[in-house]
């Protein structure tokens, strides 16, 4: 192994970049779980279901699903905008309020009901047909770097790296500078607590899956370019998993840097190593990563460390 | 009293357990085919144009013949999300159903493995054009397995002398690297075996990277094939998402799509249109013609979807993989048509359909009057023989759509029949079988 990166350490390099923008992409998707579980405690498993939803509508209304108008791309992510965030907030109030003060494994069996449905509704609504999006981003290699330096780096991704970037920082923004950021804060660290506070905490939550759906948009045509629409789409959420584990479920700044983490050590692993292993080792990769991290530091690398006193 | 309910469940439990002792409900006298399919799932773009064209064709063979030789055929849809215990479960499920099966399509080669040995005792034929397993292509071993047209090996020994005959010989391959890039499942396994000894044949290299399923992010592997390894050609072996995932990390990489070479798994509409612009030039192989210009499908059309009963949005026609579907339904229909000629014409069982499977002939005749031509290659089955060894055809995605590129290339039947046997007897001493004598 050692000797393949003396060889060819233009080659380590490029594969580690390569794996920096995979893991943000995996970070777009853990965002949203992370916004949930920060606020509401709620491991989200619907939350690759809501990024397949949100791709396949828009991608839907961009053909002219709806009434046989074609939609412009900027109004039809406009049109699923609204929609995703009536969707979260009917999730909020159908499937969640009704559950308020149940224990959190029954509020994450919720969840688990919700993905299936969301799949299924998304599939009855839209078609189970594989979809185009084309986005305007070209994904051929950036010419000018590949000429100065024989690496090759897609000019799509690193798009989709600088949007990631964008929405880390309008989420951190958003969650120390506003009113209502500082009481999802709030309502995170004590729900009970903050209610007594004056935060209402039906209020609250019908912002964060709001704004969980949002971020599946992003996600959900980001990745709906790169993938093309399909069902695969929400299996994405298996991506997350190990992001959220190794950065802490209530992290934004964790998940990002987690995203990272698990994308170039997943690529760096396959290329190097998995040769020793007959390949196809990236997918579980970052599962021992993630157990590795659990054993550590169970709160995972950002995550809150709880302090409980009996 | 409880020893008579003792000997009777005893007995029934025996009955069971015999081969052939399907328990079969009354038969309506409809012909009743089971449509396995999966209409949902991450894999549901290509279940639903199999299950909805067999469908048509079952639908249109009884608008248009009132269905074959006089009995209707009657079907009923199991959705198996292309998951082996499903695919296990509808088999349990429609075994006796409405007379028994006549035959089984698992569409899915994980499902052909789970059913295999339930079948044989069953003795229901199990159908498996285009896809594994490949060494049940020795009937004398596996008498209730067909994988027919043309078996996962020899369409890789097609696809070699393709990519010989695009470098200008076969003896222009030695010193050649191919990458065999597969999907991480008893599919995307099947052809390494044949491609390493090919690779000892032609003097070529040839490593393989496995994609763990669906496949959604293959960047590494395709950073090594086209930064490290400098492939001269690719051959995809993937099946859906893992398909324009492929195409569009080629792209990103730099890698040529005209160096890629899908099996017929990865050559579909639904492969190319997601990744858009970088699905250009790619190339794959396939066993069926598609279109909508073959009789068969202007009679679908004709009898089916303009009385509004078709199962798919007629811009689906003629797609490939719904063309694959129509030749599907055209091998059992007229398998079951050439079982009724030696049976009589009635609603035929699984035992009855082997037997005439064994001496099934697709002549170029018979696919003319089937209305099939370009669409079914001619091929014909033997007790020894459950293959047939057609032609594969090569295709190109251009301009939105896929163009045949060249003729039909023969397979080299030579080459695969004896590894097949070896296999085949590899299974039958596993399995403390004794081959039949053909």
């Amino acid at each position: 192994m050692l000797e393949m990166i003396y060889l060819d350490p233009l080659f380590a390099i490029e594969v580690v970049v390569s794996g920096l923008l995979s893991g943000i992409m995996y970070s777009l998707v853990a965002l949203g779980f992370a916004l949930i579980f920060k606020a509401s405690g709620i491991f989200n498993f619907a939350q690759g279901a809501f990024v397949l939803f949100a791709a396949l509508t828009l991608v839907s209304l961009i053909e002219g699903a709806l009434f046989g108008v074609k939609l412009p791309l900027l109004l039809a992510a406009a049109v699923t905008l609204v929609i995703m965030v009536v969707y979260g907030m009917a999730v909020e109030r159908l499937v969640l309020r009704p559950l308020i003060n149940q224990s959190l494994i029954i509020l994450f069996m919720a969840t688990i009901g919700l993905n299936f449905f969301t799949e299924g509704f998304a599939q009855m609504l839209w078609g189970a047909q594989v979809k185009r999006l084309d986005l305007g981003i070209p994904e051929k290699p950036w010419e000018g770097l590949r000429l100065a330096t024989g690496i090759t780096l897609s000019v799509f991704e690193l798009v989709a790296a600088a949007i990631a970037g964008v929405l880390v920082l309008g989420l951190t923004l958003f969650f120390s500078k506003t009113t209502t950021g500082r009481a999802l804060r709030a309502v995170s660290d004590d729900n009970q607590a903050a209610m007594s506070v004056g935060i209402p905490l039906q209020h609250i939550w019908a912002v964060v899956w709001a704004v969980a759906g949002i971020i599946a948009l992003v996600a959900g045509m980001l990745w709906g370019a790169k993938l093309g629409v399909q069902f695969s789409l929400s299996l994405l959420a298996l991506k997350a998993l190990p992001v959220l584990i190794i950065g802490g479920f209530d992290s934004i700044v964790g998940v990002i840097v987690a995203g990272l983490i698990v994308g170039a050590s997943e690529k760096f692993a396959e290329v190097f190593v998995g040769p020793y292993f007959g390949g196809a080792i990236e997918n579980w990769f970052p599962y021992v990563l993630a157990t590795v991290v659990l054993l550590i530091k169970p709160q995972g690398l950002f995550g809150e460390k709880i302090i409980e006193r009996v | 009293m409880a020893l008579r309910k003792l000997a009777t469940a005893l007995l029934a439990a025996a009955a069971l357990g015999l081969p052939g002792a399907v328990q079969a409900q009354q038969n309506d006298g409809t012909q009743f085919m089971l449509v396995n399919a999966y209409w949902t799932g991450p894999f549901a773009a290509g279940g639903s144009a199999f299950g909805g064209g067999m469908i048509d064709y079952y639908r249109m063979l009884n608008e248009r013949d009132g269905g074959i030789n006089g009995v209707k055929l009657s079907w009923e849809k199991c959705e198996t999300q292309y998951q082996n215990d499903r695919i296990v479960e509808c088999y349990e499920r429609f075994k006796g159903h409405n007379g028994g099966l006549a035959l089984f399509h698992p569409m899915s080669t994980g499902g052909a493995y789970a059913v295999l040995e339930r079948a044989q005792k069953d003795l229901i034929p199990v159908i498996t054009i285009g896809y594994g397993r490949t060494d049940a292509s020795d009937g004398r071993v596996f008498p209730y397995k067909f994988p027919m047209l043309t078996n996962y090996w020899s369409q890789n020994t097609a696809k070699i002398r393709f990519m010989g005959a695009q470098e200008g010989g076969m003896d222009k391959l030695k010193g050649k690297k191919i990458a065999n890039v597969y999907l991480e499942s008893a599919y995307g396994k099947e052809t390494i075996p044949v491609l390493d000894e090919q690779a000892k044949r032609y003097g070529f290299s040839v490593q393989h990277f496995a994609v763990a399923a669906p496949g959604l992010d293959q960047k590494a592997v395709w950073l090594q094939i086209a930064r490290q390894l400098r492939a001269d050609w690719v051959i995809l072996r993937g099946w859906g998402v893992m398909n324009p995932a492929a195409l569009k990390e080629a792209e990103r990489v730099g890698f040529a799509r005209e160096k890629i070479v899908g099996v017929w798994w990865s050559g579909s509409e639904e492969d190319v249109v997601p990744a858009g612009d970088a699905a250009e030039g790619y190339i794959s192989a396939a066993f069926n013609g598609s279109g909508t210009h073959f009789p068969v499908i202007q009679d679908v059309i004709k009898h089916v979807y303009d009385k509004g009963n078709g199962e798919l949005p007629r811009e689906r026609l003629g797609q490939v993989f719904y063309a694959r579907a129509m030749v599907w339904a055209i091998i059992s229909a007229e398998a079951i048509r050439d079982a009724q000629a030696m049976f009589g014409k009635r609603p035929v069982v699984g035992k009855e359909v082997q037997q005439a499977l064994e001496k099934f002939a697709m002549t170029p005749e018979r696919v003319k009057k089937l209305g099939a031509e370009g669409l079914v290659p001619p091929f014909s089955l033997s007790c020894k023989d459950h293959e047939g060894g057609a032609a594969v055809r090569f295709q190109q995605w251009k301009g939105g759509k896929w163009v045949p590129i060249g003729d039909w290339v023969a397979v080299d039947k030579d080459m695969v029949r004896p590894m097949i046997e070896a296999s085949a007897a590899a299974y039958a001493k596993e399995k403390s079988l004794t081959p039949r004598s053909c």
